[in-house]
């Protein structure tokens, strides 16, 4: 199963990123396999209207699972998130990313 | 003549002024008022109008028809604001995001993104002595201003040929609606306040006006409270300072019972007078 958390940066204790469709990076972890892969999503900035779809469309491209972040999609990104049937956590805004996975395994952030 | 009525900060005065200003110069003279503000226009709260029109405003939005779609994603290429996207074997279309632009029903190969109308606002017009008031709002949801702005201007531009006066309420900031909202303007009259927040926006405000090589000046609102930069900074850019309007709390007192200030005020009169003067001096100077 891929699960893909909004961070700030690439490491297991880089700090979340509360934004959904204006996160830093993807930290996408496969625990099948225990690998981890990460995309850096920074040029989103340069998007004044419609971040939101266009990062969960990039979302859709790495086939993922399961999304932890911190505030949750909005409207518009949120029509794409499920479409594409990935379950959705949030409330992990303020962790790392470390913490942030260790919360959604033991049932403590909430679906939305 | 169009004069807008603008400001960068929110809160300053420009509805205040608007709708005293048009009232006061539709004592003598007609003048049509219209509220640009479609995200919350209030300039009617002040104006007791009877209602005359009212009509429902749309937007162009493209809507996939799958029948011939090939899913080649050219849609999704040419859109600047994300509002198409190719999912997996679908065409998304976003319809708050879209600015109408045709770009991807033109380009489409197959014709699969036919544009149809989508409800976006509404226009009120009303009558009042010598005064036409006329607002647009926005539904709920509706994020873009912009094409509801050019649609009311469009309204005013078709109905009032010969009318001298035609102010517009004006959007805050210094975006996208209020370009659109003072690009056709001959005169833009930007409301302050006399503290750091307002300078700061003023000063934004300034830059977009020469930006589009507008004349403007500046009007002081709630003048008495905050510090003197403002006027300073006016007379270091050579920026005309138009009118004090004076900070007191019989004007705050008026507003919230929604009414106009200058008939029971004449400290606000002589100020509104020095308005009128200053656009008559510009038309005189434009002739």
């Amino acid at each position: 199963m891929k699960i893909l958390l909004t961070a700030k940066g690439t490491e297991w204790d880089s700090q979340m990123d509360p934004r959904f469709g204006r996160t830093e990076f993807f930290f996408i972890y496969n625990d099948e396999t225990e690998k981890v892969e990460t995309f850096d999503n920074r040029a989103i900035e340069n998007e004044a209207h419609g971040a939101g779809p266009k990062t969960a469309q990039k979302m859709a491209e790495f086939g993922v699972n399961v999304l932890i972040t911190g505030n949750g999609p909005g409207g518009n990104a949120d029509t794409v998130v499920r479409q594409t049937g990935t379950k959705v956590f949030v409330g992990a805004g303020s962790m790392t990313v470390k913490e942030a996975y260790d919360a959604y395994k033991k049932g403590d952030l909430k679906e939305a | 003549m169009k004069i807008a009525i603008a400001s960068g900060k929110g809160g300053t005065g420009k509805t205040t002024l608007s709708t005293n200003l048009a009232s006061l110069i539709a004592e003598s003279t007609a003048v049509v008022l219209t509220d640009l503000d479609v995200e919350e226009p209030n300039s009617g709260l002040f104006l007791d109008g009877k209602l005359i029109h009212h009509e429902d405003k749309f937007k162009m939005i493209p809507e996939w028809n799958k029948t011939n779609c090939t899913l080649c994603g050219k849609c999704q290429e040419v859109c600047n604001f994300n509002a198409v996207m190719k999912l997996g074997e679908m065409i998304l279309v976003f319809p708050e995001l879209c600015h109408g632009c045709y770009a991807c029903s033109e380009l489409c190969p197959e014709n699969s993104l036919p544009m149809i109308p989508k409800k976006m606002g509404e226009l009120k017009h009303f009558k009042l002595p010598n005064l036409d008031f006329i607002e647009s709002k926005l539904i709920i949801g509706e994020e873009q201003a912009v094409p509801l702005i050019g649609q009311t201007i469009k309204y005013i531009d078709d109905r009032f040929t010969e009318t001298e006066f035609k102010i517009f309420d004006s959007p805050p900031g210094t975006s996208c609606p209020v370009i659109e909202a003072t690009k056709d303007a001959d005169l833009i009259l930007l409301v302050t306040e006399p503290t750091p927040f307002g300078l700061h926006d003023l000063q934004l405000a300034v830059e977009t006006m020469k930006e589009l090589k507008k004349a403007y000046g500046v009007i002081i609102n709630r003048f008495g409270i905050g510090d003197t930069k403002i006027e300073q900074y006016c007379v270091e850019n050579n920026i005309p300072i138009i009118a004090k309007i004076p900070n007191s709390r019989k004007i705050a007192e008026l507003y919230s019972a929604g009414k106009l200030l200058y008939n029971e005020l004449p400290e606000v009169k002589i100020e509104l007078e020095k308005v009128i003067k200053f656009i008559q001096k510009y038309q005189e100077e434009i002739v």
